[in-house]
């Protein structure tokens, strides 16, 4: 099967694209020269709507749709890019970030060209000090040669752009986290509405987008909506880097045209499984998807199918786990992560979750009961679409749905007094 | 406050269109000059974005990158989410905590080490991996960890997180 032309992967590994030269060689910034050569503004953002782009980030919300609601109020707005990746599997942004830096900024500059921005924020993950360097230096040389500052490419559109490190917190990555972030607080979620086009950064109108969404609107630009529309499901169309990890033969990231199943993903781009073993789960789109199964494997990866399976494409981030893998042991490190994510603000996020996390533990140690399994299958009710943004929404869905596929794995912990996947436990009953 | 503190924090200030955005940034260079972010530079901090030494605490205590203590010079800092689990970063933990005789958040009598498992580091592809004063080492099994062990010791890194 021909593999699909990388898009916004393309020439990485190859080409050193954080070189301006090397990317001014490669089709680089062509995109905002159109852009702000020959569209207005609400071009491009008409260009983007009609695309369906929908963000990368892990919520997929249309691009366009989110730049539409900012306020025709004359009031400044500020765009953001949100390179604060955190979500388990999922490693993409981090390229983008160390290998095609100058990508990242041609979307950004176009993005902000469409809404009007005069000033645009990068949120870079504190733990991504190499990346932030790199990109300090792709931001200075595209500066100099007019690309970013005042009037670019001798047009009357200026843009500062500001870098902004993180600081160590997975919360901050959810959009109004970020700007609580980037205005030097804590980062704790506001409750939406308002929505941050109405009252964002500072409480003035902000987009906040994706790494990756950023990206893919520079390729929108140059080939044209339709080209993107026509890849992939019409309402969830586009290529997508899928992060692809665990226990897959070629752990990677893969940029594929939405739509392909997951079965392809795993066998002909991730090399397939490791010898002699066989699928027990896959979790599709990070730490915050329910887990599918091998009966799943033929399932569409793109935002619609995924959720028709009560899962989500979300950021990308496609963890493989084999016959080795205890869902236990699993449920346990991703219900620990959720715990210690937390920002605390919502009692059952941080009193369910806390709670969460020492019952799969006890389990995982061969110190739970039955009791605990009763409670893990109901607290369901209480822990989701009872808090203030996502997070605590997802404690749940990968637990819950490994619970209801291997509901043994998890009642042998309690018979045996540990986990039957590893040595036999001395003195079980 | 040392004037060089001052006219940094000043500078970082000029970079936003409101001061207290410079808060982070300045407590990563407070931390950077003085291997964690001290008391001083709590109230440092305060003045320089103008509110209190409490919220600044309040706030600092929030991020995970912000040492409110001294920890050791090589900071080792292991993923133990998911991808990493799943390709042994379980047996790579026990390993370094026996070999340096630390656990989880702890740093050794000698100032020489701090240890801490941390969540997800993007880099699911070549796990497990670490991080050592904020860079990255990949596909580690417990022989890879000792030759950067002797590397670390032979060239120790400047202590504590950079900032820029």
């Amino acid at each position: 099967m021909a593999r699909f032309e990388p898009v916004l992967m393309h020439g990485i590994g190859e080409l050193d694209l954080a070189d301006i030269a090397v990317y001014e060689r490669n089709g680089g910034f062509a995109g905002l020269r159109k852009a702000l050569k020959e569209m207005t503004p609400e071009a491009v953002a008409n260009e983007v709507s009609a695309s369906n782009l929908r963000g990368r980030g892990g919520a997929g919300f249309p691009t366009g749709k989110k730049w539409s609601f900012l306020p025709k109020d004359g009031r400044s707005r500020y765009l953001v890019c949100n390179c604060d990746e955190a979500e388990p599997g999922t490693f993409k942004d981090r390229m983008l970030l160390e290998r095609t830096p100058l990508q990242i900024i041609e979307g950004l500059v176009i993005s902000a060209y469409a809404i009007g921005a005069k000033t645009a924020f990068i949120y870079i993950r504190g733990e991504f000090l190499g990346g932030f360097r790199i990109f300090k230096e792709a931001l200075a040389a595209a500066r100099e040669r007019h690309y970013v500052g005042p009037k670019i490419l001798g047009t009357d559109f200026s843009l500062d752009v500001v870098i902004h490190r993180g600081a160590g917190a997975y919360i901050c990555g959810e959009e109004t986290a970020q700007l609580e972030s980037l205005e030097g607080k804590r980062g704790e979620p506001r409750l939406k509405p308002p929505f941050p086009a109405i009252s964002g950064l500072y409480g003035m109108p902000t987009v906040v987008n994706n790494v990756e969404t950023l990206g893919y609107v520079k390729h929108v630009i140059e080939r044209g909506a339709q080209w993107f529309a026509s890849i992939g499901p019409a309402r969830s169309p586009g290529p997508k880097i899928m992060s692809v990890s665990g226990h897959v033969r070629k752990p990677g990231n893969y940029e594929i045209p939405l739509g392909i199943s997951a079965r392809e993903l795993i066998e002909e781009y991730a090399g397939g499984l490791l010898p002699g073993r066989s699928l027990k789960a896959f979790q599709p789109g990070g730490a915050s998807s329910a887990a599918l199964f091998s009966e799943d494997l033929d399932a569409g990866i793109d935002f619609d199918s995924l959720g028709a399976k009560r899962t989500m494409l979300g950021s990308g981030g496609f963890v493989v786990m084999d016959d080795t893998a205890c869902m236990v042991r699993c449920a346990q490190t991703l219900t620990r992560f959720f715990e210690h994510e937390s920002c605390g603000q919502c009692t059952p996020c941080r009193e369910g979750g806390q709670w969460v996390a020492r019952m799969v533990a006890r389990l995982e140690a061969g110190e739970g009961s039955e009791q605990d399994l009763r409670v893990l299958g109901v607290i369901n009710n209480t822990i989701t679409g009872t808090n203030l943004c996502p997070l605590g929404d997802s404690i749940m869905p990968f637990l819950g749905s490994v619970l209801a596929r291997f509901p043994e794995e998890f009642a042998a912990h309690v018979a045996l007094g540990g986990c039957p996947l590893r040595a036999p436990i001395a003195g079980a009953a | 406050m040392t004037p060089e503190r001052l006219a940094r924090g000043k500078e970082l200030v000029a970079r936003y269109p409101q001061a207290q955005s410079a808060l982070i940034p300045f407590l990563q260079y407070c931390q950077e000059q003085d291997r964690y972010v001290t008391p001083r530079a709590i109230e440092d901090a305060a003045q320089i974005v103008g509110i209190t030494p409490g919220e600044v605490e309040s706030i600092a205590s929030f991020y995970t990158l912000l040492f409110r203590q001294p920890v050791g010079r090589h900071i080792i800092q292991v993923c133990r989410t998911l991808s990493c689990m799943l390709r042994g970063a379980e047996a790579l933990q026990d390993h370094i905590k026996r070999k340096l005789a630390i656990g989880h958040r702890e740093s050794s009598a000698d100032g020489q080490f701090y240890y801490e498992e941390v969540e997800c580091l993007a880099a699911c592809d070549r796990a497990p991996c670490l991080q050592h004063n904020l860079e990255f080492h990949y596909d580690l099994t417990p022989a890879a960890f000792d030759s950067l062990l002797e590397r670390w010791r032979a060239n120790p890194p400047s202590p504590a997180m950079p900032a820029e």
